[in-house]
């Protein structure tokens, strides 16, 4: 067990480059897909958090339903609309890093959504008298509102990555863990466990923790210099 | 532009949650004086205030401005301001920018309306750690800006120390020097008698009430505003 933990910190240390590709990918795939999910999510909930709309609370609830769905079965989702016979089977993006892209992004968007339509609505209460006292109305005043409350909305984001880079289903399903095209480090580490080499996957788990750490204190830092320098 | 006032109010009610708030008010409110809206609370004031503001719709009646584009022309400044987390400046161009001001007068007419409220040297200071009556004359110095037919105050100095209420007094003042109608509420019976020159007294969300200053403080007709003026209970 000891000799595996120091191989893995050999691996991280020595800047393995199999160990760094896949590294690379999984940072590539789930920063994509976090940005999409970020852009289509937070106006989105914004959307739904300002709009009086018939139906708003059964959307909202299933908004919130959607945050917890399994990654399997959105990787069985996805898989269902890229395979050759799906309706996007033309695209040939079965089986790529696009692939686990789009993926992702359906995983992570219920997040960011839910978690913005909160922050957004919590924030409207505040200023909603002002904003329309000042003839602030629709898709201005949720962008206003947006805008002012986008250090708060850092934590919807973060929540996103976090469970973008931490889960294996749905890229190991759309993806297919293809060594050198679309392994990446928790598939990787799902892969080399149960063959036994445990050093790559312990090196990874290293980096895995060590980059969710450093976002998180980075995006904790800036929350928090944000919130003394406006308030 | 035509002015858009006179406001009428016909036979005004509100109701929210089964509980009537409002009670067939009518009135009708002209240029010139300042009117200072007085009643204990819960009496309405709030509400009657956002009703004619139009952050309410009345439930039943009619509020009726005289001109058009009536929307624009008139400003509300709250018991507690809402800034937005941006500098003090930016906030007033903000709401410029809404108003519809093209860009190049903006930045002009804020500086103008910071100086008029004395916060000139805060421009560039982010609006929300400002103190209260600095937050409260920002709010008044973005209403300034706008240069409203018609202001609109609720309580705007019951969350401020006496300094504060002092200077917030001296803007509305001002806006009554400019021309602006001033239509505010208030629990100080002191300011009511420094900036108004007529009292509409509500009393459970009817107009028990309504008489020049000068009438109203020495002998106020109804038994409620008597009572509520001697400081007594209505109730007791």
């Amino acid at each position: 067990m000891l000799d595996a933990i120091v191989s893995g910190l050999r691996l991280v240390a020595t800047l393995d480059l199999r160990l760094w590709e896949i590294v690379g990918l999984s940072l590539a795939v789930s920063l994509s897909a976090v940005t999409l999910a970020t852009l289509l999510g937070l106006p989105l909930g914004a959307a739904i958090a300002v709009g009086r709309f018939a139906g708003r609370q059964a959307v909202i609830v299933v908004l919130n339903a959607l945050m917890g769905l399994p990654p399997v079965v959105v990787g069985l989702f996805v898989y269902l609309l890229l395979s050759r016979a799906g309706p996007l089977g033309e695209l040939g993006l079965l089986f790529t890093p696009q692939a686990m892209v789009i993926a992702q992004t359906v995983l992570v968007l219920p997040i960011i959504a839910a978690l913005a339509r909160q922050s957004v609505e919590d924030a409207w209460r505040e200023y909603e008298e002002q904003l329309r006292s000042l003839g602030v109305e629709g898709v201005r005043g949720a962008l206003t509102v947006l805008w002012d409350i986008r250090f708060s909305l850092l934590t919807a984001v973060l929540a996103g990555l976090g469970r973008a880079s931490a889960e294996v289903g749905a890229v190991m399903i759309v993806g297919g863990n293809i060594d050198g095209v679309t392994r990446v480090m928790t598939t990787t580490i799902a892969l080399e466990t149960s063959k036994g080499d445990l050093p790559l996957a312990l090196g990874l788990g290293m980096v895995l923790i060590a980059i969710v750490l450093a976002l998180n204190t980075a995006a904790h830092l800036v929350k928090d210099t944000a919130q003394r320098r406006f308030g | 532009m035509s002015a858009i006032l006179p406001l009428r109010l016909e036979e005004v009610s509100f109701a929210a949650g089964g509980r009537a708030i409002i009670e067939r008010v009518s009135l009708v409110l002209e240029a010139g004086p300042s009117t200072i809206i007085l009643g204990a609370n819960g009496a309405g004031k709030s509400v009657l205030m956002r009703l004619m503001h139009g952050l309410l719709a009345p439930t039943a009646g009619r509020v009726a401005w005289s001109g058009e584009g009536a929307r624009r022309r008139q400003a509300m400044v709250f018991q507690r301001p809402v800034m937005l987390r941006r500098s003090a400046i930016a906030n007033v161009t903000y709401a410029l920018e809404v108003a519809g001001v093209p860009a190049a007068e903006r930045e002009r007419l804020a500086t103008d309306a910071l100086s008029e409220v004395g916060l000139r040297n805060v421009a560039r200071r982010p609006a929300r750690v400002l103190s209260g009556g600095e937050q409260q004359r920002l709010a008044l110095a973005r209403a300034w800006a706008l240069h409203p037919e018609v202001l609109f105050l609720d309580e705007p100095t019951a969350s401020l120390d006496p300094g504060a209420t002092r200077e917030v007094d001296t803007i509305i003042k001002a806006f009554d020097a400019a021309g602006t109608k001033i239509v505010m509420s208030t629990h100080s019976l002191g300011q009511a008698r420094r900036l108004g020159d007529e009292v509409i007294f509500l009393h459970q969300g009817r107009v028990a009430e309504r008489a020049p200053m000068e009438k109203f403080f020495p002998q106020p007709a109804s038994p409620e505003a008597a009572a509520f003026v001697k400081g007594e209970l209505p109730w007791g």
